[in-house]
């Protein structure tokens, strides 16, 4: 009911900003004042926005804020965080408080519409999943009928949950808690016999569980959460140059251009290459975009290709040991596919 | 004369010791601890509660635990990936360690730490002379403590003026918010709960009714509510770009909040003065000024002691709900910290929430022995 009204608020607000929002040109403000204010996740989710001992930020989203910065200025320092709780990421975008939200934030149809954003761009594919203990000898999600579920309460994923056991006709004991931390601890405890979330998520509760290797992750994937950048609607160059961030880190592990060999890939005799770095004499991308140039070199300067941002936030080089799955290249069997850059 | 007397004792005999049953240690443990079949009872369950956790908890707390290490390497088992041997678990105090600033500071700028380090030494500096009765000058003391050294270090943390980096808000965070939260919490809410109860009782129609209806209003809605309309609301009414400092809010929020409490408390308090002083008061001839700071107030106020100190103590606490709007204090900071990567292990959480709540003990337990000890020291024996 609270979330109803909220939602209500929300949207009516959107509506008397409506008018502003359409002349709305994100990138000349946040040239005028010199910084991007990015929204990231504040807390509890290893991987993709975090900050480390010593106040800095870090994981795969905090890599798009500043892959933004850098396409922007030149310089990915030049870029402000501001840690959101899951309630307050929309209300902070939408009152102008930050410039992009890139929050594990999952694309949807009411999101993309009734909130009044707009995405475009997926920079993590992740979808719901289940994890049990291996005692149990259960070897996938269809063979849980019966089973004890702890779940978050008030979340898609919850509902998700409901959907899949009753379309398989299976029966479950859902155990609900109102934080992720809870159910993480409940399901540690022993109170339940499965627990679900995100995959994302299941990899992290791993990394806090005493003895992992007790317990699997089953292999089905019961929902669809692609996770991404939102800006604020009716800002198409905006949106532009967020979407094109992302998809510059992409294109650059198609095109095998790494933080280590940018300078020489300058020099490549690939045109395609050549353009997406800049150094074709008629490239005019970067100015289409209202961009530097060397855009694309900033980037990948800055924060890498998508491989390498992947594997140093969730892949081998963290502690999460995610594995491409969805989000490897499109040529590798995944997902990740940047649009032509010509 | 002498000499008629047969015997005159010239000293006292000393004083027999109390019987055996009423002062040996076998008594005093029959009196105390072995009453009757009930209290036995209890000793037992607590001593065998005692015996059985203690020694674990010392064991996982200090004995196991481990205390220096880079990152979460340290704090793992070998089949985890670390050193320990399988099977172990104890306390991580190397990520206590390691997050230490971040705990008391959070993202305040590395370089520019002695600024709130600064902070705290003016304010210990002036709270202790402050808090103890015997020193001198406690009216400057009070100028110092509750008027200048706001002023003062809002400009030393803020920044911005004076050649000072400007260090915004946001990056303001861990201990330091939490006490400041309460500090001005505490200082604004005495006043004002003082002001709003004496509206209350007040004669004057409009002032009692605009007393009664902002402390009903605000003690009729939750903290979180108010929060959560100041942190998510608010901005969307208001021009993009005019944004009210988010920390500002919090701060404004959770002072309204505590001065409603704190009418109450006093309203309590002057509602137990019996007429009579009010009365002598006036034929005294003194003004309303004078009455109520004179007379009534001191009274009053000596009453509520417990009851201030245990407003001050529940939003000392309640300052943790600020992280329901981003806003990082020491327990928000504390659980934001086990999603980084480089420290995330399966004791992290439980040591970090561990320290934490040892922070916040150490606060509440120092506020309430301080409130017993001017209790004491205010005691004109109206004890029966």
């Amino acid at each position: 009911m609270a979330k109803t009204i909220v939602t209500a608020l929300v949207g009516a607000a959107v509506l008397g900003l409506g008018a502003t929002a359409a002349q709305a040109d994100t990138l000349s403000d946040v040239k005028a004042k010199g910084f991007v204010q990015c929204g990231v996740n504040g807390s509890n989710l290893a991987g993709f926005g975090a900050q480390d001992s010593s106040g800095n930020w870090a994981g795969l989203d905090v890599d798009l804020c500043k892959a933004v910065a850098a396409a922007v200025f030149g310089d990915a320092t030049k870029v402000k965080f501001t840690p959101l709780s899951a309630k307050d990421r929309f209300p902070a975008l939408q009152s102008g408080e930050i410039d992009l939200l890139a929050r594990n934030t999952t694309w949807s149809v009411s999101r993309d519409s009734q909130l009044g954003f707009d995405f475009r761009a997926v920079n993590y594919y992740d979808g719901q999943g289940f994890m049990v203990k291996k005692e149990l000898g259960v070897k996938s999600a269809l063979e849980l009928s019966g089973a004890s579920v702890c779940v978050q309460s008030g979340t898609t994923t919850e509902l998700n949950l409901a959907d899949y056991f009753r379309s398989n006709n299976m029966d479950f004991k859902p155990v609900v808690f109102e934080a992720q931390d809870e159910a993480d601890a409940a399901y540690n405890a022993g109170r339940c016999d499965a627990y679900t979330t995100d995959a994302s998520g299941l990899y992290s509760i791993r990394l806090k569980m005493a003895n992992a290797d007790d317990h699997m992750v089953l292999p089905e994937i019961i929902s669809k959460e692609p996770l991404g950048p939102a800006v604020r609607q009716n800002d198409s160059r905006w949106l532009d140059i967020v979407s094109w961030s992302h998809y510059a880190m992409v294109a650059a592990e198609e095109f095998g251009i790494t933080t280590a060999n940018v300078e020489e890939m300058k020099a490549s005799a690939n045109p395609d290459i050549k353009r997406f770095l800049g150094e074709e004499a008629d490239s005019t991308i970067g100015a289409d975009l209202g961009l530097p140039k060397d855009w694309a070199v900033q980037i990948i300067k800055a924060v890498g290709n998508y491989g390498e941002s992947f594997e140093r936030n969730v892949g081998e080089g963290s502690p999460l040991k995610i594995a491409r799955g969805l989000n490897g290249l499109w040529t590798n069997g995944g997902l990740q596919y940047a649009p032509p850059v010509r | 004369m002498a000499e008629s007397i047969t015997y005159v004792r010239d000293r006292f005999i000393d004083a027999e010791k109390p019987p055996a049953s009423d002062s040996s240690v076998i008594a005093w443990l029959h009196r105390n601890l072995f009453a009757s079949v009930t209290d036995s009872a209890m000793t037992i369950v607590a001593i065998l509660a005692i015996v059985w956790y203690l020694p674990a908890a010392i064991n996982w707390l200090f004995v196991s635990a481990v205390w220096t290490g880079a990152d979460r390497t340290a704090c793992l088992t070998t089949d985890q990936g670390g050193q320990l041997p399988a099977g172990w678990s104890g306390a991580c105090w190397a990520y206590v360690n390691d997050r230490f600033v971040q705990f008391m500071f959070g993202s305040y700028p590395r370089g520019e730490l002695w600024r709130p380090l600064l902070v705290v030494v003016m304010f210990v500096g002036l709270l202790i002379p402050f808090l103890m009765p015997k020193a001198p000058r406690k009216g400057l003391n009070a100028l110092l403590l509750l008027i200048v050294f706001p002023i003062v270090s809002f400009f030393l943390l803020l920044g911005g003026t004076f050649g000072l980096r400007h260090v915004e808000t946001s990056l303001w965070g861990g201990l330091m918010v939490t006490l400041i939260i309460s500090f001005v919490g505490i200082v604004v809410s005495l006043p004002a709960g003082i002001l709003l109860a004496l509206g209350r009782r007040s004669q004057m129609p409009i002032m009692k009714t605009a007393c009664i209806v902002f402390i009903e209003l605000i003690r009729g809605v939750p903290l979180i509510t108010v929060l959560f309309m100041a942190s998510v609301l608010l901005p969307l009414f208001l021009e993009p770009g005019n944004n009210i400092d988010k920390f500002l809010r919090a701060l404004i929020g959770v002072s309204i909040f505590a001065s409603a409490y704190m009418a109450e408390v006093i309203r309590g308090g002057l509602q137990a003065i019996p007429k009579g002083q009010y009365e002598a008061a006036d034929a005294l001839g003194l003004n309303y000024f004078h009455k109520m700071t004179f007379v009534v107030l001191p009274q009053a106020i000596k009453l509520v002691i417990p009851g201030i100190v245990n407003t001050f103590i529940g939003m000392f606490k309640d300052t943790s709900l600020v992280t329901i709007i981003s806003m990082y204090d020491l327990l928000g900071i504390v659980k934001a910290s086990f999603g980084d990567s480089g420290w995330i292990t399966p004791v992290t959480p439980l040591t970090g929430l561990i320290f934490a709540g040892f922070v916040f003990w150490i606060f509440c337990f120092g506020m309430s022995r301080y409130s017993a000890f001017v209790e004491r020291r205010l005691d004109t024996s109206h004890t029966r």
